[in-house]
């Protein structure tokens, strides 16, 4: 007779890794809902459509890694990659910028450094940048929102061409992003009071009724978000809350110097897909350090990196870069700011004291 | 014993890449495969010199002590080096321009000091000018293969400009594989070389291991084991 043989541990606390997963995708419904009604039909096809090219690709990564498909897929990380990478995708982008994102993000971006858990850099960041530096131009077209329910929404066939067929959004409907409205204007020479006129409310961008990707308009929605998964603990709050400080610190900082040149804390929190990145991109456990002191070195880097792009280099939104070079440099951190082992002290020797035998 | 020379040639082109076996010469690899042309005149002018110091070694190693070998090697590869960057400035100043530095960086590549030191100072002058010929080939080929998949992924086109290396005559070769393309850029940039170089290493595994297991008799195991005993 033949008994099962089991390894440790023997009693856990009942979370998975398609579980942990499950609770981010959760997490993740207000927002992608709220930026699904306020695009409409194309950023709803295209959506679908990145979600579903990310499991495919993740099934043909699994089969020829030789590993049992269903099970890899059931963990749920190539889906949620394939999600955040849509919701940082302008919302009416052709659907191959979604497929070709997401054999990016999956393949790329995952397997090749031999799948779940073994990859450097998050693959949704690697996904959006390649796609940024490869295709500026789809990936700057932004449309103001125009909900689902109102008349001057594309139509469902009219939505199924814009995605599929390549029809160019309406002109008049195209428009610059908060954070590239704001670019432009400053490097035109004007000062922040005359380009905030080219910028949306603070209120418009805490509820996300602006241009934008198609699902990190409402900084308002994705933060309720991050603080349930701070709630149920899928996430722990030093990278969140590092990320979130240090940008607005930097921002308040030279905002207090030259109020003319550089935009207040507030606006540097509410644009773009800070809160995103913030709570589910940064925080991802196989791409971030181990220890509580890494969290913080790994928040406080990217946000400064994120500051340093939006402020003075060329690319308006800087979230991307500055996760992937901290991404780069999670192993540096680890290496010195270790977590403790049980009965010893940060430099490895044991506890004094411990009554020895 | 005669030298063999199909094994000489294999081992260059194949068993023995350059690139995708020995991991060398990887700097100009990943730098100037951005289009086919490039990847081609690079792979030319460094076969040339790998040809030119094959013989030139192969011919001093007897006259050469064996403590001042390197910097022997590395005198005639130079003199080869600055007499190839001369000539292609001379005569095909375009492509010089395009490749500028990475000609006089020959020098340094590893592949060629490589094949001094292993091939060329312990074998005769005829393999040793079969094998560099060989590995510049196998170098060329790999060089066009990575130029090829990143110009027609980054631009939809291949051997773009191919008449200012080869001559009005080639210009049928300049071909456009996709019109009307977007042109995904990241394959253009230096990613794109470290992506493309990867997963083309990873595919001539496959193809090596797949020959592997048709062939079983083939392999290095049964090679030695037919060997006489010496």
């Amino acid at each position: 007779m033949r008994t099962p043989t089991r390894s440790a541990p023997f009693t856990h606390a009942g979370t998975s890794l398609g579980r942990i997963m499950g609770q981010v995708m959760v997490a993740l419904v207000p927002a992608t809902a709220f930026g699904l009604l306020q695009f409409g039909w194309p950023a709803v096809f295209l959506f679908a459509t990145t979600v579903a090219a990310a499991a495919a690709f993740d099934a043909l990564g699994l089969y020829l890694a030789g590993r049992p498909v269903a099970d890899g897929l059931a963990d749920g990380t190539a889906v949620l990659a394939g999600w955040i990478l849509a919701l940082t995708l302008p919302p009416w982008a052709p659907w191959w910028i979604g497929v070709t994102g997401a054999g990016i993000a999956v393949l790329v971006g995952k397997h090749v450094y031999g799948g779940t858990g073994q990859n450097i850099f998050n693959p949704a960041m690697v996904a959006r940048v390649a796609l940024l530096v490869s295709f500026p131009v789809p990936m700057t077209t932004y449309i103001a929102p125009v909900p689902l329910w109102e008349a001057a929404a594309p139509g469902f066939v009219e939505a199924l061409a814009i995605t599929f067929g390549g029809a160019q959004p309406v002109d008049a409907l195209t428009v610059a992003s908060p954070l590239d409205a704001l670019s432009t204007a400053l490097h035109g020479g004007a000062a922040v009071p005359q380009a905030r006129d080219a910028v949306p409310a603070l209120k418009a961008l805490l509820t996300g009724t602006v241009p934008g990707s198609l699902g990190e308009t409402s900084a308002g929605l994705v933060l309720a978000g991050g603080l349930f998964m701070l709630a149920v603990r899928t996430i722990s709050w030093p990278i969140p809350v590092a990320f979130l400080g240090t940008l607005f610190g930097l921002a308040e900082v030279f905002h207090q110097i030259d109020p003319m040149h550089y935009p207040t804390g507030l606006f540097h929190l509410s644009a773009g897909s800070v809160m995103l990145a913030a709570f589910f991109v940064a925080t991802d456990p196989v791409t971030s350090p181990v220890s509580r002191t890494g969290h913080l070195i790994f928040g406080a880097g990217a946000a400064a990196i994120t500051f340093l792009i939006r402020t003075w280099a060329g690319y308006p939104e800087g979230l991307g870069f500055g996760i992937l070079l901290m991404n780069a440099a999670t192993p540096l951190i680890d290496r010195w700011a270790r977590p403790r082992i049980m009965g010893r002290d940060r430099n490895g020797r044991p506890l004094a004291g411990g009554g020895g035998p | 014993m005669r030298p063999d020379y199909g094994a000489i040639v294999r081992n260059g082109i194949w068993d023995n890449n350059a690139v995708f076996a020995q991991l060398l010469a990887l700097c100009p690899t990943l730098a100037v495969t951005g289009t086919a042309t490039n990847g081609l005149g690079m792979g030319l002018a460094t076969a040339v010199v790998l040809v030119a110091t094959g013989a030139i070694v192969a011919l001093v190693r007897r006259l050469t002590l064996r403590e001042v070998r390197i910097p022997v090697f590395v005198l005639v590869i130079a003199a080869c080096v600055t007499l190839v960057d001369m000539v292609m400035k001379a005569w095909l100043f375009e492509l010089h321009s395009v490749l500028g530095l990475f000609i006089p960086l020959i020098v340094t590549n590893c592949i060629i000091l490589g094949r001094a030191e292993a091939f060329a100072s312990r074998n005769p002058t005829g393999p040793s000018v079969v094998d560099g010929l060989a590995t510049g080939v196998g170098f060329i080929l790999t060089l066009v293969v990575v130029g090829a998949v990143r110009e027609i992924i980054g631009h939809g086109t291949l051997f773009a400009d191919a008449h200012l290396l080869l001559g009005d005559a080639f210009a049928w070769l300049e071909t456009v594989v996709v019109a009307d393309y977007n042109g995904a850029l990241v394959a253009v940039l230096p990613p794109g070389g470290f992506l493309a170089v990867g997963f083309l290493m990873a595919g001539k595994r496959v193809i090596d291991e797949r020959l592997r297991a048709g062939a079983p008799a083939t392999g290095p195991v049964a090679a030695r084991a037919a060997e006489p005993a010496p």
